[in-house]
């Protein structure tokens, strides 16, 4: 297919070019480039062989016939530079590639088909890891004698675990994913999964492995050829700079030029890794340039700019040293929590701003249960965040006002809700309630400790108290055995206590009202049935008032007072529960209630029109 | 037409546990159930009930222990990788998770030429086949040269049908397809399912959690419960009366989108509940 084949061609120079792109990985790329230019065209540039040795001419000074001088024996340093940069740079090739022979499809197959294989060659390659390097190649070379290509391979060999446990956790983080299932049931052969779907989770960890991996093995080797431990025929920069160290009081200059070839060709290696996974793992349009955002500041600065006039004066522009910035605006005092004409919008990285929440204009009252319908994009959740003072560092409230219980939380000179006056409200008056229950307890502490520990912070009450008050809570949101609860982990309940412990820890320090975010959307449907119990009973009990966003129209009419629709972040419709179920007036929620399977005719079409790109 | 597409017999599917001599726990316990050409067996039932094992089962991800799974007469239970391949022709599958069920690597054109490749179905043959299946769920044609991540949940679940359409298979097993979907875009790919049933003859084997949708798009419902089938009939009979105490527990407990009538199903709610409470209670305290 000619078309796929430009559009991967397309993301493969996009790689190329980021890493280009970036200074250090340009400086990396070209310093290698020139090494290994330099060491190819040795037999042309180099004006002796690598051991031709002028007897009578030693430690010679540069200049003349020798570009950099003569070594003790008389042989022409700059010639001997270029011959051992192709020695060097081919027995790092080696090395790196036996260590990917081996340790490549040893991965791929313990993680692939795991089971007696993957103990096996795991158990080895621990063993290979606690294995001092060294020491292993130094008796490797008392054993077989000197060569760079023995040692370079056993090196390999050493390294190759880490290659191993690179591939193999890549693949088992694929090996279960739907994608290869489906490639399964197309009755795909194991080794064509793997090519197709599971190498090229693999390549990018590989090729940055192996750019740190030649550096390390140029290192290596240097260090031992220094040491003496090389051939001596085989002309090395290690073997150089052993030379040059010999000498260093007669001609310091010899130690000089390998150390420098050494110094470059590693850190090119090390600039190349780390070039190439910012190239390969982060995609386009996830990092912004600061001048990006500084962009987006001014447009924002003269979009903003109709919009604030629709304001109360009151918000407009004052600083957050004026005292009466938090003054509400005066039809609020009366309602719980008012939110005016709330407008968040995150930078989109071509400076401008996306808004993702605009104008949107709510109340809740005591004891009331206000839902926020819609559906993904919708903005309802960033409504939600937004009233919490829980949104991202990236989010901007670009304008309107937040005003709960006479306290007007935005922030209009830094486009923030301030967290100053935010904090004595959160958590103490205003709770939450996330969709996800389980990743929202601390696995390293007690479901006791959880639920006191905020009670003794917020309210100030003793341990033994706060204790006592846990437990009772416990046994008010339904748990049959609170203590056994409040002794346990996290990880010792099912999702549905999860999700009661939570309601428990919400209803703890006595908010006015508590914000729940999908609260049932995890939980199967009968748990969900006795959660919404659950948060009914608070509101009776307690007086609590809740804003639920949800996406569950039966949710809505289990629980809500009033209803606020929301459409690609616009507040479409907002009534009272049964004059908007009953009688909706805008399109979308009209929509919305037309998508409902409760009272269709099974095997019938529920839509008009099923085909169209709009889905 | 009468012949039994697929028929599931005394199924057990049991996981060996980890460490030695440590034995097996069982998902599924003698489950059976039969699936006719052209029509829906809606599988329903909660997390942990085992349908989606049984679902994986019919489609050889899952380890059979016990008794047989029998697909046009043949028994598939064990089938072998070259088996799985001549199958594969027939059985397919849509996942729930349409961002983790398309590979993020691939353009849409190559995942779904990959099925056709592997059946040595020529490239002009197989193109024109993508374009076929990329109009038929209804997406633009230069979808093939885009990758999933420029697509929403909906259109990418719309690419999952059409990959496990490609071959014109018999029996698609759908693992709870609309669950991570929008509801006005669930009940735009309901409709795709239902369309593609009518002018297909497709069979499907239906997996959800949400009744309201089993009771839409099934002609049959069977109810699994701690990997047992505790009912089993027509759709309507098990999604409108319902015998077993749990599917009527299921029934009640899924809200309905009107506030009287929900209070009403509450309150009747309350009262299964409290009924079972005191014949539990009885049940205790009877010699």
């Amino acid at each position: 297919m000619t078309s796929s084949d430009t559009s991967s061609k397309r993301r493969r120079s996009s790689v190329a070019l980021r890493l280009v792109r970036n200074p250090l990985g340009a400086a990396g790329v070209v310093i290698l480039l020139v090494m290994v230019a330099l060491a190819l065209l040795a037999p042309v540039l180099a004006p002796f062989g690598p051991n031709t040795a002028a007897i009578g001419n030693t430690l010679a000074a540069p200049g003349g016939d020798f570009l950099l001088g003569t070594d003790s024996a008389g042989r022409d340093t700059w010639s001997r530079l270029l011959w051992s940069g192709q020695l060097t740079l081919l027995s790092a090739l080696l090395c790196a590639s036996v260590a990917i022979a081996i340790g490549l499809p040893a991965g791929l197959i313990a993680g692939y088909f795991g089971k007696a294989f993957d103990g096996v060659s795991s158990w080895v390659a621990n063993a290979i890891l606690s294995l001092p390097s060294i020491i292993v190649l130094l008796s490797v070379r008392s054993a077989v004698g000197p060569s760079v290509w023995i040692t370079m391979i056993v090196f390999g060999v050493m390294l190759s675990p880490g290659y191993f446990r690179l591939t193999r956790t890549a693949v088992l983080s694929v090996r279960n994913e739907l994608y290869v299932d489906a490639a399964r049931v197309s009755g795909l052969s194991d080794a064509r999964i793997i090519t197709r779907h599971v190498l090229s989770v693999v390549r990018a960890p590989i090729i940055i492995q192996t750019a740190l991996i030649a550096g390390v093995a140029i290192a290596i080797q240097s260090g031992l050829e220094f040491l003496g431990l090389g051939s001596p025929q085989d002309p090395t920069w290690g073997a150089m700079l052993s030379e040059g160290f010999r000498n260093i009081y007669t001609t310091p200059m010899l130690m000089v030029w390998p150390a420098l070839a050494i110094g470059l060709t590693t850190g090119a290696f090390v600039l190349i890794g780390n070039a190439l996974r910012d190239a390969l793992e982060d995609m386009p349009g996830t990092r912004l340039s600061v001048k990006a955002l500084a962009g987006a500041a001014t447009a924002i600065g003269t979009a903003s700019a109709p919009v604030r006039s629709r304001i109360p004066s009151t918000v407009s522009v004052r600083t957050l040293a004026e005292p009466v910035d938090a003054t509400p605006p005066e039809d609020a005092a009366e309602h719980l929590l008012q939110v005016n004409d709330l407008e968040i919008g995150y930078p989109d990285g071509d400076g401008g701003l996306k808004r993702v929440v605009e104008g949107v204009h709510f109340h809740v009252d005591r004891g009331e249960v206000l839902s926020i319908v819609g559906e993904s994009g919708s903005g309802k959740s960033q409504t939600a965040f937004a009233v919490l003072g829980l949104l991202p560092a990236s989010a901007q409230v670009v304008g309107g006002t937040v005003v709960f219980d006479g306290v007007q939380t935005v922030d209009p000179q830094r486009r923030r809700i301030a967290d100053d006056r935010m904090r004595p409200l959160r958590g103490r008056r205003i709770s939450y309630i996330p969709q996800e229950p389980m990743s929202n307890l601390d696995p390293n502490y007690t479901i006791g400790h959880q639920l006191s520990r905020p009670m003794v912070k917020l309210l100030g009450v003793s341990r033994a108290e706060a204790r006592k008050r846990a437990l009772v809570l416990l046994e008010r949101v339904g748990i049959t055995d609170p203590q056994r609860t409040f002794d346990a982990y996290p990880h010792e309940i099912s999702g549905g206590m999860a999700q009661r412990v939570l309601i428990a820890g919400a209803v703890s320090c006595e908010p006015d009202l508590i914000i729940a975010d999908e609260p049932t959307t995890a939980l199967d449907v009968t748990v969900q049935a006795e959660v919404l119990d659950l948060l009914r009973t608070m509101r009776d009990e307690l007086g609590v008032a809740i804003l639920i966003v949800t996406h569950n129209f039966g949710v809505v009419a289990d629980l809500a007072d009033r209803v606020a629709v929301m459409q690609q972040g616009r507040l479409v419709e907002e009534g009272p529960v049964r004059e908007i179920l009953h009688h909706p007036q805008h399109p979308y929620t009209r929509a919305l209630l037309g998508s409902m399977l409760v009272g269709r005719e099974p095997l019938t079409p529920l839509t008009t029109t099923t085909k169209g790109p709009t889905s | 037409m009468t012949e039994t597409l697929l028929e599931v017999d005394d199924l057990v599917v049991a996981y060996p546990r980890k460490g030695l001599r440590a034995g097996a726990t069982e998902i599924l316990h003698r489950v059976s159930l039969a699936i006719e050409p052209g029509r829906t067996m809606g599988l329903v039932g909660e997390s942990g009930s085992g349908k989606t094992t049984l679902g994986r089962a019919i489609l050889g991800l899952a380890p059979v222990t016990g008794g047989s799974i029998r697909f046009q007469g043949r028994d598939i239970a064990h089938a072998s990788r070259r088996e799985r391949i001549a199958l594969a022709r027939d059985l397919q599958v849509v996942f729930q998770d349409p961002y983790t069920s398309l590979n993020p690597s691939m353009e849409i054109g190559r995942i779904l030429a990959e099925p056709l490749e592997n059946q040595r179905i020529g490239a002009a043959e197989s193109r024109a086949r993508v374009r076929e299946l990329l109009d038929r769920v209804g997406l633009p044609s230069d979808a093939i040269s885009r990758q999933p991540r420029e697509f929403s949940g909906g259109q990418r679940q719309r690419v999952a049908i059409a990959r496990a359409l490609a071959l014109r298979p018999k029996l698609i097993v759908c693992d709870e397809p609309v669950s991570a979907l929008d509801l006005t875009t669930q009940a735009r790919v309901l409709d795709l399912f239902l369309e593609i049933q009518q002018d297909t003859g497709v069979s499907y084997l239906f997996i959800s959690h949400d009744l309201d949708v089993i009771r839409h798009i099934s002609h049959d419902v069977a109810v699994l419960l701690h990997g047992d089938i505790v009912e089993q009939g027509p759709s309507l009979q098990v999604t409108g009366q319902p015998q077993h105490p749990y599917t009527q527990r299921l029934l009640l407990a899924s809200p309905l989108p009107e506030p009287d009538a929900q209070a009403q199903r509450r309150a009747e709610r309350r009262r299964l509940r409290e009924e079972e409470r005191i014949e539990g209670a009885e049940r205790r305290t009877a010699p």
